[in-house]
């Protein structure tokens, strides 16, 4: 036997095999081809735009202005004293990076078809990749907060160290639930055509542009059952203060677990057939 | 003995062919069945017909070797490579790849049109395996080989397809895996430029490493590999020297693009309604050949075993595709309309479809062809890349191109009337009365 420097590494291919051996190493091995992919997206998203990265900053206050017009002047609407735009906000800002990274999740496998069929790579890396991509997006969302509670006189509460908690709260569900719907979407392109649908009634079954306490209390615990309702409460806790959710982001760090977990078993599974069905 | 580099056991791969349910159980059954489906453990009942794209291979390949993958289309080849270079899992066998694997499937892998030349090289070598440090140490060299020079911080979708092929194969040629996939990727590209990725090529092989390479080129495989294994229906069928292989291969019908027969019937593609018997290019000067001549007219022709009922009209349709995968054009035999309305009878149809001279493109053409009926639409039989042939353009000045012998674009090459002359004159000729 003679003796190289570093003894090759063994690739074995076999008909089945479970993606808890291979899949977190193999991911962990590729993390350079996960910078060059988020790294493409960056630079894909606002080619050819005339206000480029602008957009970035635009979309939230864009969204908030159109809330605050239009939902800010119902009377009714709770928001504990806090200002309406700023109360939107908060919301809207976990809001984003969750449902942007859905939606990217959710099409990156169908997007990357032509490296799927011609090259090996984690193919979780693709939506991994999706999500990541919208991470300085995130925050640049935080620095605008940031500007719109000094414009507002409020200042930056304590509580705010609790800001990454429920920020990546909200990127594990959207990984779960994009990571699924990715998968699913190999098979099945009507995921495409729904997933907007879902965005818009996810985006009302979730406190962001009124407060929890208007839900009936019978229903309360099918509300709590969306993780988005944890993610949002907490996350304007986080920056407004007042009482802290604690049973809600309990509950959603529950089931944002129990989504993540799914949705890696059925990424494991489905992943196989990716490059013969896509 | 050398080392292993590779050692396959058994591969195997089954596809599943002509899945059809009642299309309105497709809502409510089919989705919770594909979704369950990763889930279930084995591969349940099949249901449609199973289809081994690959059975059975088994071989052993020493550190340093190159070998070359042949046989004709739809052997396998492509399904080998893309089980060992891990983009599908076989259905069955085992493969173990000892050394850093890298695989070229396709020129300019993950190339992304917006982005510039400069970008595509970090993202594209970063796809196919490369570290970012690999990448800025090869940087130069990659420009140089691809001879993009002034290009480099152009979007590539500006790029000439000529362009495209040479910074996609340039990234390619700097990996540096023990183990390397080669795909027919020097179909492509101008001659000059083949040659110069042949010779990159046998580098690589004589820097000891192992490379398999899949080709319909002869001399190619000839020149760069030192071993061989053909490959037919998906089993192998010849495994040595590849003087003896490819020897093999050219002798046997296997090697013959130009007609495809069906001796056994129920090996023939079909239903019971129609069946393919063969299928042939034949050139205008009869014969069947795999070589033709640019400005040539040729006919393909399509026998088929008829058992149609008399309300049904079977009509046969040929797809032709470029090698670029492009659907050149599809043509459907009820453009014989007297044909078309007469009642049917059991029997053997021939149907010929003629393809003008100076029409195809120069290169391989490919033909898919099938039997369907129509209202409702359903495919009795279809043979995928059925028949293939080599337009020839010989550049004597007689045809479409002249005298022009350099790159000519475009996927048909029609020789079209023009109608030239001088519609009014700067000077009035003194000597012609007014």
């Amino acid at each position: 036997m003679n003796v190289r420097p570093t003894e090759p590494p063994v690739v074995v291919i076999e008909a089945a095999r479970g993606w808890w051996r291979l899949g977190l190493v193999d991911l962990w091995t590729h993390r350079e081809l996960l910078y060059f992919l988020v790294w493409r997206d960056l630079k894909i998203r606002y080619r050819q735009t005339f206000f480029g990265v602008a957009w970035a900053v635009l979309q939230p206050v864009l969204l908030m202005a159109i809330f605050s017009v239009s939902l800010g002047r119902i009377p009714g609407i709770e928001t504990s004293g806090v200002p309406y735009p700023l109360f939107v906000f908060a919301g809207l800002i976990p809001w984003t990076m969750f449902s942007q990274g859905l939606a990217g999740a959710s099409n990156s496998l169908v997007g990357g078809e032509s490296i799927i069929t011609k090259v090996y790579f984690p193919r979780l890396l693709l939506p991994v990749s999706a999500i990541c991509s919208f991470l300085p997006d995130l925050v640049i969302g935080l620095a605008i907060l940031a500007i719109l509670l000094a414009w507002f006189g409020a200042g930056i509460s304590a509580t705010a160290v609790w800001l990454p908690v429920f920020a990546l709260l909200a990127i594990v569900v959207s990984a779960g639930a994009g990571t699924f719907l990715g998968a699913v979407n190999v098979r099945y392109r009507d995921v495409k055509h729904m997933v907007p649908f879902l965005v818009q009634v996810w985006f009302f079954a979730s406190p962001i542009v009124y407060s929890s306490s208007i839900i009936p209390a019978q229903w309360r615990w099918l509300y709590d059952l969306n993780p988005m309702t944890g993610v949002v409460e907490g996350f304007r806790w986080a920056v407004l203060g007042g009482e802290p959710p604690v049973q809600v982001a309990i509950e959603s760090v529950a089931v944002a677990v129990i989504v993540l977990v799914v949705a890696l078993v059925y990424f494991g599974r489905a992943e196989r057939s990716f490059a013969d069905v896509i | 003995m050398a080392e292993i580099a590779i050692r396959a056991a058994g591969l195997g791969k089954r596809y599943r062919i002509g899945v059809r349910r009642d299309p309105y159980s497709r809502l409510t059954e089919s989705l919770w069945d594909a979704m369950a489906r990763p889930l279930r453990r084995g591969d349940g009942q099949p249901k449609g017909s199973d289809f081994w794209a690959l059975r059975d291979v088994s071989f052993e390949i020493p550190r340093g070797s190159a070998v070359g993958v042949i046989g004709r289309n739809g052997a396998g080849k492509t399904t080998l490579l893309k089980i060992l270079s891990r983009v599908t899992t076989p259905t069955e066998g085992r493969a173990e790849l000892h050394g850093r694997v890298g695989s070229l499937l396709e020129v300019g892998t993950g190339f992304h049109p917006e982005l510039s030349g400069r970008e595509n090289i970090f993202l594209s070598g970063a796809i196919l395996g490369m570290r970012r440090a690999e990448i800025l140490r090869h940087f130069d060299a990659i420009v140089d080989f691809a001879d993009i020079g002034a290009f480099l911080d152009t979007p590539v979708k500006r790029y000439s397809s000529g362009m495209k092929v040479r910074l996609g194969f340039a990234v390619a040629a700097f990996l540096e895996p023990e183990i390397m996939f080669v795909d027919e990727v020097l179909a492509v590209g101008d001659a000059e430029f083949q040659k110069k990725c042949l010779g990159k090529m046998s580098e690589i092989g004589a820097g000891g490493r192992t490379v398999i390479f899949v080709s319909h080129s002869m001399p190619a495989v000839l020149r760069l590999c030192d071993r061989a294994i053909l490959l037919d229906r998906g089993r192998v069928v010849t495994d040595g020297s590849t003087n003896h292989v490819v020897r093999t291969y050219l002798e046997s019908d296997m090697g013959r693009t130009g007609e495809r027969r069906w001796e056994d019937p129920s090996e023939a593609p079909g239903d019971a309604v129609a069946r393919l018997k063969s299928v042939r290019v034949v050139p205008a000067r009869g014969g069947t050949s795999d070589e033709v001549d640019i400005r040539e007219p040729i006919d393909i022709e399509v026998e088929y075993s008829s058992e149609a009922p008399r309300d049904l009209r079977p009509s046969v349709n040929l797809h032709f595709f470029n090698e670029e995968g492009v659907c050149l054009f599809v043509t459907n035999d009820w453009n014989d309309q007297v044909w078309w309305v007469r009642s049917r009878r059991p029997g053997i149809v021939r149907a010929v479809c003629r393809i003008p001279g100076d029409f195809l493109a120069e290169g391989r053409v490919t033909v898919t062809a099938a039997v369907s009926t129509y209202d409702p639409t359903v495919v009795h039989a279809v043979e995928w890349e059925a028949v293939s042939f080599q337009v020839v353009d010989r550049t004597d000045g007689t045809g479409v191109r002249g005298i022009y012998a350099g790159d000519w674009p475009g996927v048909v090459r029609p020789m079209l009337e023009w109608h030239v002359a001088l519609a009014e004159r700067d000077t009035p000729d003194p000597s012609e009365p007014e």
